[in-house]
Formats: C-alpha cells, structure tokens, sequence
C-alpha cells in the first residue's frame, strides 16, 4: 500500500456513515414544481437531471478516481419517493448504537419543515402497505416473510462489459434510432415506448453533466493547488471526466472511472438494493490493461493503484439506512456490491488475468468492508489462481467467496438464458445468481421456512403473538404419521408463498408506475430495444426470487419429530409441543436427548438429508416458474439468508429440535449452528444431495479455526476441499476463519460451537471437547498465528 | 526376539474395535483423509495422546465438562457403580461391568463407551463416503490407533477392499509387531507412518513399555522391500530430544535402504490429560513439554546433516 492509498483508506475508514438530506430537498423542490406537467418516466429523467446539476461535487485529497453519492464520503441520501424517514427515524439512526448514521438537528428540522409534508400520503412504501390484505399483514408481522421494496428499489443490478465498448453518446445513438423507428401505426404501446426512450436519453445527458461538474472541478482545483504533481493528477482527472461516460472509456483509468460514474447514476436515481456492481470487473479492465502494459503507458503498480482507489470508493458508500423490520432483516452498512473475480468468459475459456491477482493483492492489503468479493472456480481455473485466494481466506476477513461457475451457468441455462449470457452472468449481493447487463433478478424477501413449521403445529396461529398467521392446517395432535405432519407443513408452505407472491405481483407494478429508473435501463439489455422500463419487462431476462431461510433448523425439527415422535415414539406429539411452548423450561434432559440423538443435517447422513432434499424440492414446486408480473417473467427459488436468519429467529419460538427460542435460525443452506460435528467433508456431501441447479443461489458458510490452515499444504487441502465440493455440484462456499472472540463465545456456548474441529498429526478433537486449559492454549495460538 | 501380545483376533467375528474416525483429517498423510482410530495397542508411552487407544476392549470416559448431573446413569446401572460428587459422576471400576447402559441413558453424551464394533462393510460404507474428495485432494485412508497392526487380519482385509476402490492406504504404525506380519500388510500399503521414538533399548523399554528391536528390525525389512515410508518422530524434552538420540536417529534412518521420503517431528502437547481425566486415570503427562524452538531448530540442522528432510509437523 503507498502512501496515497493509505491516507485514502484511512479517511475511509474513519469517516462516520451520515445522512444527507441534499438529496430530498431537490427532489423535493423539483416535485412541488413539475409533478403532473410530465410523464412519469419523464419526470423521473428530469429529476435525475436536476439532481446531477445540483448535487455538491466531491474530490477529495489525494484521490485518483472520483465521485460520491453524497456531498462527502459515507455520507448517505435520502429516497424520499420511496420511504420517508419520520423525525422519529431520523433520531433513531442517529443514537443507535449498531449501523448508526449521524444527522445534525438543524437538518432533521429542515426535513420536518421541507420535505415530509410534500411525501406524506405519496410515498411508495404508504402506496404497498395501503394495499396489501390483512392475511398478509398478519404473516409479515409475524415474521413468516419480510417485504424487500418497502424502503428500497428493486435493484441487485449487475453490469456486463457494454459500457467499456460504448459510452452514453453512443447510447443516446441507439436511443434516437429506436425513437425514429417506433411504429405509431400498428404499436398500442408506442406512446409508452416513446416517454420511456426520451426518458433514458434526459437520464445519459444526466451522468455526463455529472461527469462535466467532475471536470470543471478537477481544472478549477488545478489552477489553486501548489503540488505540481497533484497539478497532473488534477488535470488527468479533468480530461478523464470529459472523456467518460460520455464516450467509450480509452485506456485503464477511464474504463474504471467509466464504471464508477454508471455506479453512482444508478445509486442517485434511486436506491436499490445492493447498490450497483460492476459483475466481472477483472476480465472489463483486462483488455485496457493489457494494451497499456504493452505500449508502455502503464505499470502494474499504477493499476494496483487506480483498482485501490476505486476499492475505497466503493466503501465510502454504506448502504442506505433502514428502519423498522427491513432493518432488523438486514441491519449492516455493507451494501453488498460483489466483485466477481476470474469466473469463465462468454467462450467459457479460464477468465483469470493478471488484473485478478492484482484484485486479490488489493483485498488482502486493503481489507475493508467494501466492496463484496468472490472468486470464480471452474473445471478451467487454474490451481494458482484458487491458491492464492485460499491464502487471502485464510487471513479471515472472510472474504472471498468462492463460486461455482460450472454450477450457476447450468443454473441460468436451467431458466432459460443463452449459453453466452449465462457465462457472462455471476453471482452478486452474497449468493444470487443472474445474467450480468441483461436481468432484473430481483429480491422480494426472506421466507422463514422454520417459522412456517411453527405455524403449522400451532394449526395456523402464531404462537408468539396468538393470532392467526397462516391458514389451519389441522390439529398436529391427530397426525397419525410423519407424512400427515410433512402434508400439512407443505399446504401451509404453499399457502403462504402465494400470499407473498401476490402482493410483490402488485409492488412490481407499483414501481413500474411510479418509480420507473430510466438510466439504469439505458445500461440494461433490452430496454433500449424494448422500449421498457427496467421494473417493467425491459431488461431480456426478468426473475423474482424469493430467499428460503433456515434449510438446516427446518430438517433438524422435522427428523427430530420423525425420529422421536413417529418412529420411535419416545416423546408423543402433546409432550413435544408443551415443552417447546415453554422454551424447554425445566426439560433440559429432554433437550440434550433430542440433541445428541437426532440425525441433523450436513452429517452426511441419508436420514436428515433426505429431508432436506424433500422441503427444498417443495419450495422448489412452490415458487419455480410461477409468472411475474413481467413478460416471460418467472419467480425463483433462492436459498439466501444474509443476516435475516438472526432477524427470523428472534420471532421463532423454541423449535423441535432443540433450538431455544430467539435464537437465530441456520443460514443459508448451512447446518444448523454447531450441528455438523463430522468435518467439512461430511457438510459438503451432505449439501450435494440438493439439486442445487434449480436455485438461483445456496449459500454454504464454513467455520474454520486457524490451526486448519496452519501449513502450506493445508492451503492445498483446503483448495481440493472445494474443488470437491463444486465437482459435487456445490454453488458457493464460504470460509470463517474463527478468532479468539468466537472461541472465547464457544467456551461460553459450547452447544453452539460443536462443529469446531481442531486437528493435530494423529489426533484430533472437537474444541468443545478439550479441556480448558488445552481450550486457552489453541485461544493463545489463535491469537498469535495471525497469518 | 520380542514377545508379542495376543493378537486380537478378528477373523472369526471379521470385527474390531474403533474408538473414532475422523474425516477430513489433515495430518495423517497426503490430500483430504479418513482416519480410522483401531483400538489396542502393545506400547504405553508416557506421553501417549490417545490414552483410550491402549486397551483393546470397551471403556467408559466421562466428561465432567459436559455433565449436567441429571443422575441418569446412577439410576439405571445395574451394578450401582455410579456415583455423583462435586467433581461430577465417579464409576467405580471393580464394580463396572462395562455394560455401556449408562452412556446409552445419558443426555448430553457426557458418558460415553470408547471402541464400538465395527466390520468390513461398515468401515467401507463410511469410507467411500469420501472417495470423490480422496480423489480431488490425492488423500485416502489412514488406519490408526492404537496400532492398527494389532488387527492385522481385519487390517488385511480393510486394505485390500480399499484396493479394489483405488483408495490410497495409509498405516499409522509403531512398528511392534511381527515381521512376517507387516511385510504381509506391506503389501497392501501406499504409504507408511512409521514411529521413531527413542533409539536406547533401555530408555524405549522405560517410556514405551518395550523394546525397541523388533521396531528397529522391521522398519529396515520395510525399507529393504522398498516401501514408502515417513518417519515420525514425537519430541518430548528431556526425553528423546537429547543430541545423543536425535544423533543416533539420523543415523539409522541414514543407513536404511530404499527412499525415505522424510522426518516429521511432532513436538509434544498436552492434549491427552483430558482423554486421561475421562477415562479416570492418573497419569504423568502435565509434566512432559516440547523442546523448546531453538531445540527442534537443532534437531532439523542435525537430521538435515545426514542429507534427511526433517520438518515439524
């Protein structure tokens, strides 16, 4: 790291996250002003035009790549056509103490007096929840699914390599020609066409203005600042900022300039969720590189250092603060924008290149909390390249993630995409799989799958609340066999994907009405061709998924009730249910019984992944294939989790298979926490026995102690552990290389913890099985093996 | 000659006893492995870390860690042996039958039976579980112990079945046992890890419980028949870690034939005193330590001076 990029990471990472009420008060005025003398597309265009105009322009110090969202790094604006944060809200986000955003008195004021009373009644988040039927308020209270678009867009947009090959003259082009060609005779849609076109071509004289404040600023600092070197720094960056976005980036530091102006049009426009991503940014910036590499006007250092920058750019943008339940579900500054590294390309040849070694160099040096980042692993990957991410792992920043191409292209193929877009698709946000530059894959929210279990042995109450959240599915006391029990969980299941289908039906149109977003669908294939809003039809492929959580808490609770209540009749059906109503209270002996002697999932044990097998097939049945509200627009199966399975157990009474109440649900497609006490050999096979082709993403977290990767052949080992995985048809694995905090946590809660194997020549144990003293000695090394 | 043992015989139950198996084990040889843990062995070295690995039956260990004094096993043994006191549960052993009912009525597996039964089939079952991941990480199976060669018939017969998969074999051996034995093993074996522990017959005799010629024999009768050996040294201060043993070591591993792929030194940890704790035994090993850095420095150099390849392990 030189000295630029550690005053810059430094600045980064000491900045406060804030709010910024710039934002709404241009909107706002804008609002007031023209709301009904446009289209709505128009006027969307316009106000992002308005917004690009008027928006305090930020280069800081010492910087190479340039642009914030706000008037200053991590300071965050408000989306007030969406959600309209109360002055109650705003107080909360600034006293909190975790994801807290800071926000002066005088502005929350200024909010009160300015912008609130122009949203009241108008917002989109007022728009859903005055429509949706009480049903569906009854289950999202009760915490059976949580609702992605009531505070945020529809977003989780990835770009493919279009906007290195033209900039937005080039799109204002194809805008023109499409405009010209619109058939008034024939089309019924050409009026809407033509709003939404001459929207997308306000939306590109939108990020050039920008980019133009860009310049201006850059020259008139140049003329004041003393430094001769920051002199040639500033009037590159000017003629940058004139070249991009309006014209095709030319050389290495437009391509990435190039991005980060899209980046940060689409994140102004509005705020979808997990930001933008730039998908496969090591094989876009390769062509540049590699020319500038051989005609000598670029060494790999500078690149190193111009890909450093843009990291940092990147964390300065926390994710937009949320309130209530959304924030609860996802309560973290990370905004999920997920560099995809090595992968394969649109051939399917081995996608790496140097500049993916320089992004792992840059993860490992930097290590900061953005961007999001994963390694792309298939059959072609060379063993180098996935070497060297397993040492970036092993220092434990957990990331970053590893992917299975050979797995997420058979998956898109699966729904319908071309071999090429699929190839040039990944994985963004944690886990989700689509075709980068040609899908709107949107996240409607988190299913609580243990929860519907719940539901369904209280016979469609919740018993935390008492009231009626599901549908009555029979009284469990009467189910003569498992599959009687299994019957009635599948009808609740069904039911309830449906109710949430049927109300994200409804906020999809919502957005395509009121929120259209011209200029991400300017990059977008193909909105421009179609004529369509990307919230409408117009991106080529169109999915919804819906995020199935708690795989692992589920199947354990069902092999437990199928063990213990139907095969061996150990406790009936009555005893299990009252003592699970009351928290295991005072039956800790029943508790640890059903603990050590039920099969749970990710042993590698037919018995509970047979089960497992069976509910994801279900949920598969129950959402794959259903229609959006798209053309050819299809609902998806997703196995996410993020940090809503914490969200999802709080709301979760004690669940049959000796979980207590409130605490969290297992995550993604992982074992229940502390469940998988046979290695992670074990955990994989287990995890292959789920047709992981039919989801748009599992997820699969590893807990690692550090003595696992102590010698250089460990980290081969560790490699051969997910080259085993994904020739299992595995999607994504990723690795938590446990610290002290978590050991000293597993000394506390070893019951949680059971899955920490600790492995020396000839022996090996579980660390909950060590003495303490032996516990403090692997604490200490822990501490000391910092790698 | 040394005199042996009985043999546990397996051949007519085709069973033995294992008192673990470890996936993904990544210390018992080469890529992602198996260790199957045999039960039984004829050395009681001191600083043994596997306690529970000598005796070939069934034994009972207990976890105070883990007991919640729920008083099961004291009201379902059938001998009255179990008894609770402020350190938790105590067994006495004249009267334990070894019934295994205790383990079976406790909860929280804080009691539990060390060495279960298993056979042919039911290892293979478990083992080609693994075989993909093997396959990626050029790893297999390691039969440990104990000392596997204690089961050699049962042994035979796993290694070959093992074969017949293309599974890489492993065996974690102190060598103690006949030769015709181990060159018969030999046979069905990609890789051995041979025990080295101290080369004074009479300093072996007092930590080990035997004598070291028949180890010293068969590891040269290995070495003849060309198989592939790592050796394995554990260093434990003040008792094989002087000059004059590692010396002598070098030595001997220098004059043998064939191709010996390396040392591995495993300096000593005290991770045994809780499996001793469990199974209710006093022992010494709180006392024994690792040399110190500098120490096992010198060991490499003088292994390293004898053209060996010696790395801690």
């Amino acid at each position: 790291m030189n000295a630029r990029i550690q005053k810059l990471r430094k600045l980064s990472v000491e900045a406060e996250p804030s709010l910024s009420i710039e934002r709404a008060l241009i909107e706002t005025e804008f609002y007031k002003e023209n709301y009904g003398k446009y289209s709505i597309p128009i006027l969307r265009a316009m106000n992002f035009l308005e917004l690009c105009k008027r928006k305090t322009i930020y280069i800081g110090d010492d910087e190479l790549i340039v642009g914030e969202r706000g008037p200053c790094p991590k300071a965050v604006p408000t989306f007030p056509e969406l959600t309209c944060h109360s002055v109650e809200d705003f107080h909360v986000l600034n006293t909190r103490d975790k994801q807290r955003y800071t926000i002066s008195d005088e502005d929350i004021k200024t909010y009160e007096k300015e912008v609130i009373p122009y949203w009241m009644g108008r917002t989109q988040r007022e728009r859903i929840f005055n429509h949706v039927p009480d049903e569906w308020k009854a289950a999202y209270e009760a915490g059976l699914f949580t609702e992605f678009m009531e505070q945020r867009a529809p977003g989780h947009t990835c770009l493919d390599g279009k906007i290195y090959r033209k900039g937005m003259l080039d799109f204002k082009q194809e805008i023109k020609d499409h405009l010209e060609s619109l058939d008034y005779l024939n089309d019924t849609e050409a009026t809407e066409k033509a709003e939404q076109l001459k929207a997308m071509d306000i939306a590109c004289d939108a990020v050039i203005v920008f980019a133009e404040r860009h310049a201006d600023l850059a020259d008139e600092m140049a003329k004041t600042e003393k430094d001769k070197t920051r002199v040639a720094e500033l009037k590159r960056i000017a003629e940058v900022c004139s070249r991009v976005p309006a014209h095709a980036p030319s050389n290495f530091w437009e391509a990435i300039q190039m991005y980060w102006f899209v980046h940060l049009g689409t994140i102004t426009e509005l705020n979808g969720w997990d930001a933008m991503n730039p998908g496969h940014f090591d094989q876009h910036l390769t062509p540049f590189y590699e020319d500038e590499i051989a005609i000598g006007t670029l060494t790999r250092d500078q690149a190193k250092e111009l890909i450093s920058c843009f990291w940092i750019k990147v964390n300065n943008h926390p994710a937009p603060p949320k309130v209530g339940i959304t924030a609860r579900e996802s309560g973290t500054y990370n905004d999920f924008t997920n560099i995809n590294i090595g992968g394969v390309k649109t051939d399917g040849s081995d996608g790496v290149s140097e500049v993916s070694y320089i992004m792992l160099e840059v993860i490992e040096e930097l290590h900061i909390l953005q961007p999001g980042n994963s390694v792309h692993i298939s059959h072609v990957t060379p063993n180098r390249f996935l070497n060297t991410a397993c040492k970036v792992i092993r220092k434990g920043y957990g990331y970053p993630a590893v992917f299975n191409p050979d797995v997420y292209v058979s998956q898109m193929l699966r729904s319908g995409k071309s071999i090429e877009d699929a190839r040039e698709g990944g994985c963004s946000g944690c886990i989700e799989t689509g075709a980068f530059g040609k899908e709107a894959y949107l996240l409607t929210g988190y299913l609580n799958v243990p929860k519907i279990l719940e539901v369904t042995l209280n016979n469609g109450v919740d018993p935390g609340t008492g009231k009626v959240a599901g549908i009555a599915t029979g009284d469990p006391l009467k189910f003569k066999s498992f599959e009687d029990l299994y019957t009635a969980f599948k009808t609740q299941l069904n039911i309830i994907i449906d109710q949430k289908i049927s109300v994200n039906n409804y906020i999809d149109k919502m957005f395509a009405k009121y929120a259209p977003a011209p200029f991400l669908s300017v990059v977008i294939d193909d909105c421009i061709q179609k004529g369509r809003d990307y919230y409408n039809g117009g991106p080529r492929y169109n999915t919804n998924y819906i995020q199935c959580c708690g795989l692992g808490t589920v199947t354990d609770s069902l092999a437990a009730l199928k063990k213990h209540v139907f095969e061996e009749k150990t406790y009936d059906m009555s005893k299990i249910l009252e003592v699970v109503s009351k928290n295991f209270e005072g039956e800790e002996v029943m508790r640890q019984q059903i603990l050590t002697r039920t099969p749970f999932f990710g042993n590698d044990e037919d018995y509970a992944d047979s089960i497992a097998t069976q509910v994801y097939n279900d949920l598969f049945e129950a959402i794959d294939d259903k229609p959006n509200i798209k053309e050819n627009g299809k609902y998806h199966l997703n196995m996410l989790s993020t940090t809503c399975h914490i969200y999802f157990g709080k709301v979760l009474g004690a669940t049959p298979n000796g979980r207590l109440a409130e605490k969290p649900i297992s995550d993604g497609t992982s074992p229940s926490q502390g469940c998988d006490t046979h290695g992670p050999s074990a955990v994989i096979k287990s995890l292959s026995k789920i047709d992981q082709v039919k989801s748009g993403g599992t997820l699969l977290n590893q807990r690692f102690l550090p003595n696992l990767l102590k010698k250089e052949e460990d980290i081969t080992k560790l490699a051969s552990l997910i080259r085993s995985y994904f020739a299992l048809g595995g999607h994504h694995i990723q690795f938590n290389i446990v610290d002290t905090a978590t050991l000293r946590a597993a000394q506390k809660t070893p019951e949680d913890y059971k899955d920490l194997l600790v492995r020396m020549a000839g022996y090996s144990d579980y660390f909950n099985d060590m003495n303490e003293d032996l516990q403090e000695e692997i604490i200490s090394r822990t501490e000391n093996e910092a790698f | 000659m040394a005199s042996f043992p009985d043999k546990v015989d397996s051949s007519d139950v085709y069973s033995c006893l294992i008192f673990d198996i470890k996936r993904y084990a990544i210390n018992d040889g080469p890529g992602i492995r198996t260790t199957v843990f045999m039960k039984g062995c004829p050395l009681s070295c001191i600083w043994c870390h596997n306690p529970e690995s000598r005796s070939p039956d069934v034994q009972k260990m207990y976890s105070t860690a883990k007991c919640i004094g729920c008083e099961q096993c004291i009201k379902i043994c059938p001998e009255h042996a179990c008894t609770l006191t402020s350190d938790g549960i105590i067994t006495y052993i004249d009267r334990c039958i070894v019934c295994g009912q205790c383990a079976e009525s406790c909860p929280t597996k804080a009691t539990e039976m060390s060495g279960r039964p298993e056979t042919v089939q039911s290892l293979m079952e478990i083992l080609e579980k693994e075989v993909l991941i093997f396959d990626q990480s050029g790893g297999g199976v390691t039969f440990s112990g104990g000392e596997p060669l204690m089961c050699s018939d049962i042994l035979i017969q796993l290694l070959d079945a093992c074969g017949k998969k293309g599974i890489h074999r492993t065996v974690d051996t102190s060598g103690y046992a006949e030769t015709e034995t181990i060159l018969n093993v030999a046979k069905r074996v990609d890789l051995f890890l041979y025990d080295l522990k101290i080369m004074d017959s009479i300093m072996h005799k007092k930590y080990t419980g035997v004598d070291n010629e028949i180890i010293l024999h068969n590891l040269k009768a290995l070495a003849e028949v060309g198989a592939n050996i790592t050796i394995r040294i554990p260093l434990i201060k003040g008792i094989n870690d002087d000059p004059k043993n590692i010396e002598d070591s070098a030595v001997f591993i220098a004059r043998l034939a064939g191709d010996i792929k390396g040392v591995d030194l495993l300096p000593h940890h005290n991770i045994a005193d809780n499996k001793h704790k469990k199974l209710g035994q006093d022992h010494t090993s709180q006392t024994m330590v690792a040399p110190d850095q500098e120490r096992q420095e010198q060991i490499i150099a003088q292994f390293e001076a004898y053209g060996i390849q010696a790395k801690i392990h």
